[in-house]
């Protein structure tokens, strides 16, 4: 069979192309900067050697570059792309523009399991990096089970109104004993606060690998239900009446999302409005249609984080900003005025 | 084609529709006509596999529940009475959602007749020169009829619309109707349409059928349809009688302005 004859489809190879540039330039330059500054043009060397497997000079650059701030940056980007894939999804799959991955409560439920585990220290047996990491998978499963299964029981159609419900509800809920945890956390007060309003200053190598994995697996599946995603975004009787299986379409995109958001808050904490603000940036470029906005999200989203952290690490250095704190700031703004934009008349 | 037998949808507080049964074959447009609240838009639903129902749809001779969405999706088309759309695509975007039914692989990128079947779509439609036009800024008729060339797009048998007229002017009307005619002459093809205008009914129903506090109380040809009792006790009025006067007044409008008097009107 031959290939795509499709009219209104995907971002051409040279669009992906561009994303890819623009992604590694920024990447690099988040590599660059910070407390000590390493010339742009030696971490693009450096980072392609490394990828490459070639042979390294030794010395503080070397550490900085490869063992410090790579891994954070790239763990960085990978929880934007995953945080705004999943808002893109989320936007689309509710109809709903507000919508993102904490909409579904999912991202509460993350939280509430990386608190637990903190006060606790919660660790598991082989893997005791993980605790925190596994404790908030875990609980943004539960939470997803929650959701469903509270909106099967008050709605055995499941329309996402009931959903968008129960998980407003269920956000509330567990945000409420999220604060009474803090609240008698004693000495743990300090990392709790800070981990609830976002880091990534602790991702190393493995954090990167387990997003990847995420990335790749969910995000994956995401992407490739951008034509169902556009069909709910003229309503679910429309999207049944264009063949898709609704129900069966709906679980997946939730459960891909809840893993997702699960595995970006265990390693990041809570940073909000990047599943926001993105897909409204990415619509702005391409439109409405999914098979440009998932993935033009996905790379805007890589790129957003990164500079929101190089801004959280660099702003008042030496002090560090919790990185939700930036981009609650920028994407507030930033979101007022695309909102205006949009309103503007011809 | 597609049969309904013995179809009940049932709602809180008693049956929308009724122990319903009839079927269309090719070449046949179905008018679903009766007061508000008689059940037409929820029998279209059910057959549209929207609603819940008891009783049985058959499509082809096989249980419309046993078919898979997208085969389903295939034969069966759906133009809705009101639009939600969350997003402004464009209409070639719009009009390209059709042929969900008709993708294949993991990214659904393989549709070897898609670009033609879209074209087309939107040439019966007469929205090519508006294919790259945001869909919010078309008008109701334009809008309407992008819709269509979605349904147009999906390549179905059977045609399912709830009030196509729905806030269309006469022009807007006229257009739509004849362009559903063409597409149904074009094929063995059916169309089933829920209709609030009798005059439509009449001209372009091949048959009508009349639905009453959810049961079906008439069905057959329009003129027999139209004319039955079972119209008025529905109604609660002589509609062909009314009807009749209506046209009565418009022969003399008609006539009036064949003797062109012209007065009353102004250019803009």
């Amino acid at each position: 069979m031959r290939r795509a004859d499709r009219p209104a489809g995907g971002l051409p190879w040279y669009g992906y192309a561009a994303l890819c540039l623009l992604t590694a330039a920024t990447l690099c330059l988040c590599v660059s900067l910070g407390s000590v500054a390493v010339p742009f043009g030696d971490t693009a060397a450096a980072i392609w050697k490394a990828v490459w497997g070639l042979e390294l000079p030794q010395g503080m650059s070397r550490t900085i570059i490869l063992n410090v701030r790579l891994p954070r940056v790239l763990a960085t980007a990978l929880c934007g792309a995953s945080l705004a894939l999943c808002g893109a999804a989320m936007q689309g799959l509710l109809r709903n523009p507000l919508a993102d991955g904490s909409t579904l409560g999912v991202s509460a439920g993350a939280s509430l399991g990386a608190v637990t585990a903190l006060l606790l220290e919660i660790s598991f047996p082989g893997l005791p990096f993980a605790g925190t990491m596994i404790t908030a998978m875990l609980f943004a499963l539960g939470s997803l089970i929650l959701i469903l299964s509270l909106s099967y029981a008050a709605d055995r159609g499941m329309s996402t109104q009931t959903i968008i419900l129960m998980g407003v509800v269920l956000s509330m809920f567990v945000t409420s004993i999220i604060s009474l945890l803090t609240a008698f956390s004693g000495d743990k007060l300090r990392s709790i606060t800070f981990w609830t309003m976002g880091s990534l200053s602790g991702a190393g190598y493995t954090e990167t690998l387990v997003l990847l994995g995420a990335l790749a697996v969910f995000g994956g599946v995401l992407l490739s239900r951008a034509d169902e995603l556009n069909a709910f975004s003229l309503g679910e009787d429309a999207a049944r009446h264009m063949g898709v299986a609704v129900r069966p379409v709906k679980l997946t995109v939730l459960v891909c999302v809840a893993a997702l958001i699960g595995v970006c808050v265990s390693v990041g904490g809570s940073i909000g409005f990047v599943g926001l603000i993105v897909p409204h940036a990415a619509r702005l470029f391409t439109g409405a249609n999914h098979r440009r906005v998932l993935p033009l999200s996905l790379f805007m989203g890589a790129v957003f984080l990164m500079l929101a952290d190089l801004l959280a690490r660099t702003v008042v250095s030496p002090i560090e900003l919790p990185i939700g704190v930036v981009t609650s700031l920028v994407g507030a703004v930033a979101f007022v005025v695309i909102f205006f934009r949009r309103r503007r008349p011809c | 084609m597609l049969e309904a037998k013995r179809l009940t949808v049932a709602y809180e507080g008693g049956d929308a529709v009724r122990d319903v049964s009839f079927s269309a074959e090719a070449g046949e447009w179905l008018m679903l006509i009766g007061p508000n609240g008689a059940g037409k838009s929820t029998l279209l639903a059910a057959l549209a596999q929207c609603a819940p129902y008891q009783g049985t749809v058959l499509l082809d001779a096989r249980d419309a529940r046993r078919w898979r969405p997208r085969a389903f999706a295939r034969a069966v088309g759906v133009l809705a009475q009101t639009h939600a759309a969350g997003y402004a695509f464009t209409v070639e975007e719009l009009v390209s959602m059709g042929r969900y039914a008709h993708t294949h692989g993991f990214f659904r990128s393989q549709d070897p007749n898609g670009r033609e079947a879209v074209r087309r779509a939107l040439d019966m439609a007469g929205l090519w020169e508006l294919r790259l036009r945001n869909m919010r800024t078309l008008s109701g008729g334009e809008l309407q009829r992008a819709y269509l060339a979605q349904a147009l797009a999906q390549e179905p048998r059977v045609l399912l619309l709830d009030e196509p007229a729905n806030h269309l002017d006469l022009v807007y009307q006229k257009q739509l109707f004849e362009l559903i005619g063409r597409w149904m002459r074009d094929g063995d093809r059916c169309v089933i349409s829920v209709v609030h205008d009798l005059s439509l009914a009449l001209r372009y129903g091949t048959r009508v059928l009349l639905l009453d506090r959810g049961c079906l109380t008439a069905d057959g040809p329009a003129r027999d349809t139209l004319a039955s009792d079972a119209l008025r006790r529905a109604y609660g009025m002589d509609v062909a009688d009314w009807m009749a006067q209506t046209a009565e007044r418009w022969r003399e409008v008609a006539g009036g302005k064949s003797h062109g008097s012209g007065q009353g009107s102004r250019a803009c």
